[in-house]
């Protein structure tokens, strides 16, 4: 009885608490962190497609995702611990350097 | 029957761990919950019949960048969170209450429930190692030898990036703790 | 090209008259390219060149002597020529302008000569004689215009080269002062000149294509035009009194005189050609060659004749009280050209013409004498100076013939040109002519004080004669101030002979002769102390002293009028308006503005997460509806 819409409700779901984890941690991993949540959202759903149609092809999606995430994860920490020792604090209020 | 049991209990589980990793205020915490999410999205995926994705799922993202993250926490010692500012209070709450609306419009887009046939009853494509490679080296064979490109630069990236500035050099010269100074006893 | 031929040679008149005019231009122009610090160089061509118009003038008078009927010569090229619109640069010969013409450039010729010996120690020599050449060129552009917008400029360039004249020594600020006053007085008055010429350009036609600049066009359709009734009946004398004011300004009559015996602070020959002989005449030149348009509207020739008859009266007095002698002779020339003024607007632009030439002649001499006195003695007031019958000769005798002619003196040039005035005066308008009579005896009794004051009795200076080049020119203006009443101008212009009117004349030598004598006793036998006659009439005598307080009233209304009210207003739209709104204020605009949006560039990446969110909400909000 469980049909692909639970699925992607679910995907959502992970999606929106990703969203909103990014927009209320102050610390830079944290954030880093809640952006792990969306893509692993984005894997699901590309698996429950993947079942529904039959087709391969998210699987594989998936996968590549997973290897593109571990990818970013490590330039991504690499920044964040150059930050710290920039900056001395990951605070996501004194990260402001991206501006004129 | 076992399937629904199995599936609302692990969304359940994946959703709550995953609140705990957007809210809760030890980094700790949250890195080991999103342990548990990713352990859960794995049990969802042998339930969707992606049996080598999941075993990927736990290899790569819950062993190895999960373990990156606990390093990264560790290294860096990070406190828990202090209660947030009252200035940028406005953007959290804005940029939450904007989530939200994102969610109602993701949600709007899947198509309502009835009328659907039921995964169990579509064929199972089949996620074994042996058809995904069988992908992998044919159709999606560009996209897998670049991914070794991605990978190259990502090694290369970070090493760049935390390798350390030429006047701390001099400070990492010196161990950590000191040690036994063997020449004064004479040997 | 227009031209009327009128004798065997046209091309040869259009020659002449041309290199007269363009001459002096040339030198000028090759002095500051050449001649910067050659001041031979300098002196050689602007000398050269005004004694080559000289001649072509003297050429082209002689030609037109035996036929005093002349045709007018013209020739002319199209300097603007658009549809509606032609003006053209060209030269206009007849009686009038080569008469006059032949003042500039003779009497011009001897002032530079003896220039060369008055500015011999002076730094700025080259740029003296450039400017010199220059203003030549300007007066002669006024002389021969053949159409209003020509004279004008002409008339705008004189008034440029008198500014920088008189502010030759530039470094001494009265003398800036005196430059910037006589500019700034004449651009006054040139305002109205210019609204008469443009006023009288939109009513020489009744089609627009029709309308014309020209002197001899206009002379001839414009009283066509009055007298058919197409303009209303206003016009013509509101466009008459426009136009005098020119001469108001140029000439210097009454209101508009202040800046004359301010221009004294100029080097002598610049106010001898200049502000005696040249440009001050060029207002009643320029009555002279619109004398067609005034003959007919007797408003005009009532203001004209009584402010020329107050300014010699009024003149004449102001040269009673006067100690430089270089500002005696300013007053005087002030009140002389208020004669010829008067005797224009009386009708008579014969005998108008004829004293402009005499007065041009004796009061040159007047003023290079003056000048030789302060080149020999280094001094200008006249209780200080004396006994130069003496030490100075020569420039005694030149300021005693010039002194004479003044005065009208039976036999010499002024007695008979000032006697065409008076005799005109006498026929037409008698209260003008006691005044003028009056003036004649007040302008004996002021240069008689002069002579008497600087010339004779003790010595209280040291003296030294001028220099030959300086004293041949004198002696040339002065014989010339001799024979220059027998010259039979106003037959040349075109009046008949006529007999001496012995009542007119006998009355004038008679108040000449009270004039001198009275001089004579007061100043040289001291029968009557002079201390004792200012004491007796010192509330007159302090109103004379302050002119009229008519400085102090211009004074008072450029500090108090003009500058606290009317330039304050436009500093105070300025300051606000302009500057404070529309500049700054723009400025702030902007400033807020990017403020504002400086304000998305938190530079925190949460903020910029929202911004995304957003924009992908509006995205699925539209794109994909549901």
């Amino acid at each position: 009885m469980i049909t692909l819409t639970h699925y992607l409700v679910a995907s959502a779901l992970l999606f929106t608490i990703g969203l909103a984890g990014i927009m209320t941690r102050r610390n830079i991993i944290m954030i880093l962190l809640s952006i792990e949540i969306m893509f692993n959202a984005a894997n699901l759903a590309f698996v429950a497609y993947a079942r529904a149609w039959g087709d391969l092809g998210g699987q594989i999606c998936a996968f590549f995702i997973i290897t593109v995430a571990a990818a970013e994860v490590t330039v991504g920490l690499a920044i964040a611990i150059l930050l710290a020792r920039q900056l001395k604090t990951l605070h996501a209020d004194e990260v402001r350097l991206m501006k004129w | 029957m076992a399937e629904t049991v199995f599936f609302y209990l692990l969304s359940l589980i994946m959703l709550g761990a995953a609140l705990s990793v957007a809210l809760n205020r030890h980094p700790i915490y949250s890195v080991l919950s999103l342990l548990v999410v990713m352990g859960c999205l794995a049990c969802l995926f042998v339930m969707l019949g992606a049996f080598f994705v999941a075993a990927l799922q736990v290899l790569l993202y819950a062993g190895a960048v999960l373990v990156l993250f606990l390093f990264v926490v560790m290294l860096l010692n990070l406190e828990p969170e202090a209660l947030a500012r009252v200035q940028v209070f406005t953007i959290r709450a804005a940029g939450t209450l904007a989530a939200l609306v994102l969610l109602s419009y993701l949600l709007r887009l899947i198509r309502p429930l009835d009328g659907q046939p039921t995964l169990a009853s579509l064929p199972a494509p089949g996620g074994d190692v042996e058809s995904l490679g069988r992908l992998l080296f044919t159709t999606y064979v560009l996209p897998f030898e670049l991914t070794s490109f991605l990978i190259l630069a990502a090694i290369v990236g970070a090493v760049t990036l935390g390798k350390p500035s030429p006047d701390e050099q001099d400070q990492r010269c010196q161990t950590p703790f000191p040690l036994r100074d063997d020449r004064a006893k004479g040997v | 090209m227009v031209g009327q031929a009128l004798s065997l040679e046209p091309s040869a008149f259009s020659l002449l008259g041309w290199t007269a005019l363009l001459a002096p231009l040339a030198a000028a122009l090759l002095i500051q390219l050449v001649g910067v610090h050659r001041r031979r160089l300098s002196a050689g061509l602007a000398i050269v060149s005004l004694l080559i118009s000289f001649a072509a003038t003297g050429w082209l008078f002689l030609q037109t002597l035996p036929r005093p009927a002349l045709v007018p010569y013209e020739s002319s090229i199209d300097w603007i020529a658009v549809p509606g619109l032609t003006i053209p640069f060209g030269i206009l010969l007849d009686q009038l302008s080569l008469l006059m013409a032949l003042v500039v450039t003779g009497v011009g010729s001897a002032i530079f000569i003896y220039s060369v010996g008055y500015m011999a120690e002076d730094h700025a020599y080259s740029r003296f004689f450039g400017l010199l050449s220059l203003f030549a060129f300007s007066m002669l552009t006024i002389v021969l215009a053949t159409n209003w917008i020509q004279l004008f400029i002409g008339w705008e360039l004189v008034g440029f080269c008198s500014y920088a004249l008189i502010g030759h020594w530039y470094a001494k600020p009265s003398a800036a002062e005196a430059g910037k006053k006589a500019f700034l007085v004449n651009r006054v008055a040139d305002f109205g000149f210019f609204l008469g010429i443009l006023a009288l350009w939109a009513t020489s036609s009744l089609t627009p294509a029709g309308r014309t600049f020209h002197f001899l066009t206009l002379e001839q359709h414009l009283p066509l035009l009055a007298h058919s009734g197409a303009i209303p009946i206003a016009t013509l004398p509101l466009i008459g009194l426009l136009l005098f004011c020119g001469p108001v300004g140029k000439s210097a009559q009454f209101p508009l005189h202040v800046w004359l015996p301010d221009a004294m602070e100029g080097p002598t020959p610049v106010s001898a050609l200049i502000h005696a002989a040249t440009m001050v005449a060029a207002g009643v030149y320029l009555l002279c060659r619109a004398f067609w348009l005034f003959e007919d509207l007797p408003s005009v020739l009532a203001t004209i004749m009584w402010v020329g008859g107050a300014t010699a009266f009024l003149a004449a007095c102001l040269a009673l009280v006067e100690n430089d002698l270089k500002r005696i002779l300013a007053y005087s020339t002030l009140s002389q050209l208020g004669y010829m003024v008067m005797a224009l607007g009386l009708g008579g632009l014969v005998a108008g013409m004829y004293h402009l030439t005499t007065h041009a002649l004796f009061k040159a001499l007047l003023f290079l004498a003056a000048g030789s006195v302060i080149h020999g003695t280094h001094e200008q007031e006249i209780w200080k100076l004396g006994g130069l019958t003496r030490s100075m000769r020569w420039t005694s005798a030149a300021f005693f013939v010039g002194g004479l002619a003044l005065c009208g003196f039976p036999g010499l040039s002024g007695f008979f040109s000032k006697d065409e005035i008076l005799v005109l005066a006498h026929a037409r308008n008698p209260a003008l002519y006691w005044l003028g009579t009056l003036t004649a005896g007040l302008t004996a009794f002021y240069i008689a004080r002069a002579w008497f004051a600087a010339f004779t009795g003790p010595s209280r200076t040291r003296a030294h004669e001028s220099p030959p080049v300086m004293l041949a020119p004198l002696g040339l203006l002065a014989l010339l101030s001799i024979a220059g009443g027998y010259v039979f101008i106003p037959q040349y212009l075109g009046q008949p002979h006529g007999a001496l009117h012995w009542p007119v004349a006998a009355v004038s030598m008679g108040v000449v002769a009270l004039g001198l004598t009275l001089a004579w006793l007061i100043y040289q036998r001291n029968m009557v102390s002079a201390t004792q006659v200012v004491e007796a009439l010192a509330l007159p005598y302090s109103f004379l002293k302050r002119r009229y307080y008519l400085d102090d009233l211009y004074a008072w209304y450029v500090a108090v009028i003009q500058q606290k009210l009317i330039a304050g207003l436009c500093a105070l739209f300025e300051r606000y308006l302009i500057i404070g709104t529309m500049v700054n204020g723009t400025a702030a605009l902007t400033r807020a503005l990017g403020g504002l949006i400086r304000l998305c560039q938190t530079g925190r990446i949460q903020t910029y997460v929202l911004a995304f969110l957003l924009g992908v909400a509006w995205l699925l909000s539209t794109v994909m509806p549901r």
